[in-house]
Formats: C-alpha cells, sequence, structure tokens
C-alpha cells in the first residue's frame, strides 16, 4: 500500500527527485551517442558526484526515461529534439521543453545531420548528385534503420517533401546498411554527417537541394532539477559546449568503429587533450566482462522463470479444473507471447516505473521476460492435469483422499514430467530472449551483443552471443538431469 | 449400508438410472449384475457420492452426506476398487496401499504391519511390495488394489468387476480367494459384474439390471427358477456352461 502511495506521489510531481541518488548519464545505441554518454559521465565524475551509466535503446525510450527520471541527461541532437520529441519547430527549444521539466545545454559545437548517401561510382553513373535526382531513380534499393523509416524527419518526411517514389526500401541496422551500401546490395542508405564511415568507404553525400533536413546540432538534453541536485555536474556538462568540431567527432567515431578503441578509452582521450581533464576510461578485462554480464543476465533469467512458475502452475491448474476459464487464461497469455519484444521491453517502461520506481535496467526487463514466460509453463501444466486417466482421478477420490492430497499427491506428480518440460522451453527462451534487456539498460549478454553489431565488431557480438549460447545449453543439460533423476525416483 | 428411495440419474436430460428404491443390507454380499450399460457401475458410482443423484434420497451407514467432506469421510469407511484396479503408476505397490493412512498420519511401523498383514491376506508376495504397477502382473495388480481397498478396514467393500480383464486361471484363483477373505471379515460387499457365473459363486444377494432399472432382485435359485422376465430368462440362459456347446456340436 505505501509502495503504491509514494508511486502515485513521483508520478504526480514527476519533477521532484531524490538528492543522494547517483546521476544517470544515458545514451543510444549507437557509437556516437555511447562516447558522449562516457564523456557525460566522466564529466560528471569529475565533480566528485556518483555516476551510474545507463544505455537506451533509440529515442523513445531515452526520452521516456528522462522524464520518468531514470535517466537525468543524455546526448540529444536539435533536430530530434524539435521533430521527433517535440513534433513541432518551436522558436525557443529550451521554452518549449519547461513544460516537460526538461532543459538543453547549447550546441557542443557540432552538427550530426541526416542526409542520404551512395556510392560514388554509382551515383557518377547514374548521374545522381542531389536528393532531387532520386526521382529519376525510383527503383533504386534503400536500406535505411528503423528509427527513420518512422521518424517524421526521416522518410516519411523526406519522400513528401520530394515526391519520391522508391519502393524498394528496407529497414537494417545502420552498420550493416554500410556493408550493404559496399556491397551494392543496397544503392541509397541515410548517414549521419559525423559517421566516420563516410571518408572510411568515400561515399558520395547527396545535396538536400529542397533544404528538407533540419540542423542536428548535438546538446545535453538534461531534466531541470539536476541544476538544483548537482549544479556542479551541469557545469560540468556545459563546459564541453563549443568545443567539439564536426571533423573531431569524425575522427574520434572512426577511431572506434574501425579501429574498434573502447568508447571510454576514446572519450577520456578527448577529455584530456581538450579540457585538460584526468578521466580514466573504465576498461575492464575480458574475464571481469563477463562475469559481470553473466550476472546481469541471471539476474534477468533466474527471478523472472521463478516468478513465472509461481504464477502459472496454478493458473494451468485452473485452467485444466475450469476449462472455459481455462480459455481465457489461454488467450491472454497467447497474446502476450504474440506481442513484439521490443514493443513489449518499451511498454514495460512506465508499468515497472509505477510498480517498483525503476523503469529501466533489470525490472522492466525481468517483467517481459516473466511475461512471456507464462504460455510454456501454464499450456504444460493444464496439458499434463488434463492428461491423466480419468479412472486414476476417480479411484483416488474414491480413496477418500483430500482434493488438495489428490492434487499434490496425485495430480501435480504424474503431471510433473509434462511441467518440467514446459519449465524447459520457457527457461530456454527466457535465456535468448534476455539478450534483448540491452535495448533497456538491463545489461547482459544482449549489451556487448548489440554494441558488436553496432561496430560491426565481431568479437564483441560473440562476446555476448558465445555465454548466452552456452547458458542455454547448460540449462538443456541441468533439464534433462533433473528429468532423468525424477524418472527413476518415479 | 446403503438405502436408495426413488434415486434417478439423468445423463444429457434423458433418465439413465431409476427411479430405484433398494436396500444393500450390511453383512451381504450383493453382486449388481447385467449387461454393459445397464447402469450397474453408474449405482456404484452414487454410493460413493462420485456422482449425486438428480433425485430421490440416498443414505450411506444411516446418514445422508451433505457436502463434500462428508462425502469424504464416508469414502474412508468404504473400500474401493474400480474396473482396472487404479493403481497410482508413480508409487510402488507399497506406497498405494499405505497412501491413505500416511495421509491420515498413521506411523511407520503401522502402516508397515497393516501392508504385511494384508499382503498375507491376499496371498501376495513380499518382494512384489515394493514394485510399481507396471512392474506387476494382472493379477498381482488386483491384489495390490484390493488390498489398498482393505487398509483401514473398511465397513463396506465396492467392487467394480474387479477380476474382469484377467485371464481364465488367474481369475479363478482370484475369485476363490476373494470369496475366502469376504467370507473371513464377514464385511459388506457391493461387486458388479456381467458374468452369471462370477455373481452366482459370491451373491448373497442378486440385483439384476437393464436399462437402468432393477428387473429382479432375488438369490441366485430365485432367477433360474422363477425369472422376473423374459430378459432375465434370456440372460439366464445366454451364459450357458462349456459343456453345452460341447454336447450340441
Amino acid at each position: 500500500m505505501n509502495r503504491v502511495v509514494i508511486c502515485l506521489a513521483l508520478i504526480a510531481c514527476g519533477c521532484s527527485a531524490n538528492p543522494d541518488r547517483p546521476v544517470v548519464v544515458g545514451s543510444k545505441k549507437f557509437t556516437e551517442s555511447v562516447v558522449l554518454g562516457e564523456m557525460g559521465a566522466a564529466l560528471v565524475r569529475s565533480v566528485g558526484a556518483d555516476v551510474r551509466r545507463d544505455d537506451l535503446g533509440g529515442t523513445p525510450a531515452c526520452w521516456l526515461a528522462l522524464t520518468q527520471g531514470d535517466l537525468d541527461v543524455y546526448p540529444e541532437y536539435t533536430g530530434t529534439i524539435a521533430r521527433q520529441i517535440l513534433k513541432a519547430d518551436p522558436v525557443d527549444l529550451n521554452a518549449a521543453l519547461a513544460v516537460h521539466c526538461i532543459k538543453c545545454t547549447k550546441s557542443l559545437g557540432f552538427r550530426n545531420n541526416y542526409a542520404i548517401g551512395m556510392r560514388k561510382d554509382v551515383a557518377a553513373e547514374k548521374g545522381i548528385r542531389t536528393i532531387s535526382d532520386l526521382l529519376k531513380h525510383p527503383n533504386l534499393k534503400c536500406g535505411f534503420i528503423h528509427e527513420f523509416l518512422d521518424r517524421p524527419d526521416g522518410w516519411p518526411g523526406l519522400k513528401q517533401r520530394y515526391g519520391l517514389s522508391q519502393t524498394n526500401v528496407v529497414g537494417m541496422n545502420h552498420t550493416l546498411a554500410y556493408r550493404a551500401l559496399v556491397d551494392k546490395a543496397i544503392d541509397v542508405m541515410e548517414l549521419y554527417t559525423t559517421d566516420g564511415e563516410i571518408a572510411q568507404f568515400d561515399l558520395a553525400v547527396l545535396e538536400d537541394d529542397r533544404g528538407f533536413f533540419p540542423a542536428y546540432e548535438a546538446v545535453w538534453l538534461y531534466r531541470a532539477d539536476l541544476e538544483e541536485r548537482r549544479p556542479d555536474a551541469v557545469a560540468a556538462l556545459k563546459s564541453l559546449e563549443g568545443k567539439m568540431t564536426e571533423a573531431e567527432m569524425q575522427r574520434l567515431n572512426n577511431r572506434v568503429q574501425t579501429e574498434k578503441a573502447n568508447e571510454s578509452a576514446v572519450a577520456a582521450e578527448f577529455l584530456q587533450a581538450k579540457l585538460g581533464l584526468n578521466a580514466t576510461a573504465t576498461t575492464d578485462t575480458l574475464t571481469r566482462r563477463l562475469l559481470e554480464t553473466t550476472w546481469e543476465h541471471l539476474l534477468l533469467v533466474v527471478p523472472s522463470l521463478f516468478a513465472a512458475i509461481a504464477i502459472s502452475i496454478p493458473l494451468g491448474i485452473l485452467a485444466a479444473r475450469r476449462p472455459r476459464l481455462g480459455q481465457g487464461v489461454f488467450l491472454v497469455t497467447g497474446v502476450l507471447q504474440t506481442v513484439p519484444s521490443l514493443a513489449l521491453l518499451l511498454f514495460m517502461i512506465p508499468v515497472m516505473k509505477w510498480l517498483t520506481g525503476s523503469g529501466t535496467g533489470t525490472a522492466p526487463a525481468a517483467a517481459a521476460l516473466f511475461l512471456y514466460s507464462l504460455l510454456p509453463i501454464v499450456r504444460n501444466t493444464a496439458a499434463g492435469l488434463t492428461g491423466i486417466a480419468p479412472s486414476l482421478q476417480e479411484s483416488a477420490t474414491a480413496l477418500g483422499l483430500s482434493r488438495w492430497a489428490v492434487l499434490t499427491k496425485i495430480d501435480l506428480p504424474l503431471a510433473a514430467p509434462t511441467i518440467l518440460a514446459g519449465i524447459r522451453t520457457a527457461a530456454i527462451i527466457n535465456v535468448g530472449s534476455a539478450t534483448l534487456g540491452g535495448f533497456i539498460g538491463a545489461g547482459g549478454y544482449g549489451r556487448p551483443i548489440l554494441r558488436g553489431l553496432d561496430k560491426f565488431d565481431t568479437a564483441l557480438m560473440l562476446e555476448g552471443a558465445i555465454p548466452a549460447a552456452v547458458m542455454a545449453l547448460t540449462v538443456e543439460f541441468a533439464f534433462t538431469l533433473v528429468e532423468r533423476r525424477y524418472r527413476r525416483q518415479v | 449400508m446403503f438405502e436408495l428411495t426413488n434415486v434417478r440419474k439423468d445423463y444429457g436430460g434423458k433418465p439413465i438410472l431409476g427411479p430405484l428404491n433398494v436396500c444393500l443390507r450390511r453383512g451381504e454380499t450383493t453382486v449388481l449384475l447385467g449387461p454393459s450399460g445397464c447402469g450397474k457401475s453408474t449405482l456404484l458410482r452414487l454410493c460413493l457420492g462420485l456422482i449425486l443423484p438428480d433425485g430421490g434420497k440416498l443414505a450411506v451407514a444411516g446418514s445422508q452426506p451433505a457436502d463434500l467432506h462428508a462425502w469424504m469421510e464416508l469414502r474412508r469407511r468404504i473400500g474401493t476398487v474400480v474396473q482396472d484396479g487404479g493403481l497410482f503408476p508413480h508409487m510402488s505397490a507399497r506406497r498405494n496401499v499405505g497412501l491413505l493412512a500416511e495421509h491420515l498420519d498413521w506411523d511407520e511401523v503401522r502402516i508397515d504391519r497393516r501392508v504385511r498383514d494384508l499382503a498375507d491376506l491376499v496371498r501376495l508376495p513380499p518382494e512384489a511390495l515394493s514394485r510399481f504397477p507396471d512392474q506387476l502382473s494382472g493379477g498381482q495388480k488386483q491384489r495390490v488394489a484390493l488390498m489398498r481397498a482393505l487398509m483401514l478396514e473398511p465397513e463396506a467393500l465396492l467392487l467394480d468387476e474387479p477380476l474382469g480383464a484377467l485371464d481364465p486361471i488367474v481369475r479363478s484363483e482370484l475369485q476363490t480367494d476373494l470369496r475366502r477373505i469376504i467370507r473371513e471379515l464377514k464385511t459388506t460387499v457391493v461387486l458388479v459384474s456381467h458374468d452369471l457365473g462370477e455373481a452366482v459363486y459370491f451373491a448373497d444377494r442378486i440385483l439384476l439390471l437393464k436399462d437402468g432399472a432393477i428387473l429382479q432382485d432375488g438369490t441366485a435359485a430365485d432367477l433360474f427358477e422363477r425369472p422376473a422376465d423374459p430378459f432375465v430368462a434370456k440372460f439366464v440362459q445366454a451364459q450357458r456352461p462349456p459343456y453345452a456347446s460341447v454336447g450340441s456340436a
């Protein structure tokens, strides 16, 4: 009850926050954002504040987490703030943000604009120099990231402004799109003007001849209450204003993308050179990183699985005893199973914020995994119970056992192998799905996988993928042992 | 022991049994005889409260059980063997027999002694006690099922075709043993059978059922000498002794 009251109070005054908690510096899941996030963390740390880093998926997740108070600050771009977040073109960004108790700093000095890019040889061959020139080539294959496909300042707006008619458009990961472009699997992709790859692959940047793309000045977007809590931290963040050029940012991105340097180290180097800040990079050994991601992964998988077992078995019993209610139970758990995992994760942010006070990290990811685990266990429990010969149940009742004793001594032990198989399925699905927790800062094996995907760093991807596979196999093996042992006992 | 007054059971809106007026007396062995689907198993289920009547009154051991709890208490005073024995496949023979006693918090020693006595009574080899049902022969399974029914020294035994699916030699052995046990214990027995020979062998009293009604209520001799109905006569004649066919061939 108390918790509910506290949660309601927190929601009612979304602008207030606890002054003692660490400053949470967020970032999105692409190299530049992560490097800037690392810089932000180092800057805040330099004034003696406690810092936590939180890597979230895309703009919606970051904005939600920021307004809810799960993040205090993250790097954003003015164009994104205007077009995607506020869905308006306000004259004064800060005035428009004040409604949400959010502020933004002045530009960090560089822009990371959207642009449309092609291979130079393909563009030259087709005589394409400007975006308008694309009109003459409706059959070009385009590869954009999913966010660009949805954003009003992305493909939908661009298409409308120029009257483009390309239909061969696929959504893909940004780093993979570069590979696809270089390999001529696609012809056109969206670029960010600070991407290191533009220089690396010597790409043609098409001129925005109708001036569609707004300016995307890099800024810090932060909670207004941070100014009261840690004015020194805000000042430290602002010390970066006007300090970075587009060329510098491109170079930093390149260091991470092509030279596979650690983001934290790249950020520390820059701060040292530019501000004379003695920031130490947080680099860990492989073993330490593995231990950490394994622990985080287990924190996602184990509690959610046990909670699912505790809820699903009674639900399965209910479904077996009251078939009509059971239909409803199957329907609800079945529908939950069909919700795309990323959508469910995003949906869980406000729900878990309300329930536990923390909208990002382990809680919402574990809650989503819990919901995904319900169906296999509920179904198998019900199937196991309804599969018991009616004569056995009659025989147990005729013996004079109580209903509870019939359930615990006869029905559940007889259904146990089927129930166990359901738990096994849920556990293995859980280990795999938990990698998606990386999208909302839950850590686990998903973190290196997502970072590796973004940097096209196979070694980093495998750092998450191999342990995830090993964990799945271990679960499989452990359940085989339990099942064999159980079979021997009965 | 079981007193039925105007008891009726419907299925899907149609009456499948009764109305019946009959009293199954203490100390008597009553055989419910009749072809498949005549309602004899339904009658047995009604006596245990496994299904409830759609009309009429049913008293067991002098009282009318009012709720599930009362039925549960009553069932503990009645031993039951269902059609295929109904042994729990995940428990050893010994646990099957001792399950209810264990549930009622009997101590181990007492359970053990009682199980051994019962194994003697039904002539089950002691080593079979540690086996699981799928490791027992058909005859052994029925012996274990009988032990389980007798575990709490019941006031009545309800046996639903306990010897149905056994081969003739085992069946005959078990019939002999079962009759000896019934005589020794002097308990009330209700036995369901479709076999006239078996009925005659066990019964103090036979109720012959057809289509949910009692056609004849009497001794074996009554059935042969004074059939109450043409169907009774036909039923008796249909179960001719083996030598009859040899003679006529």
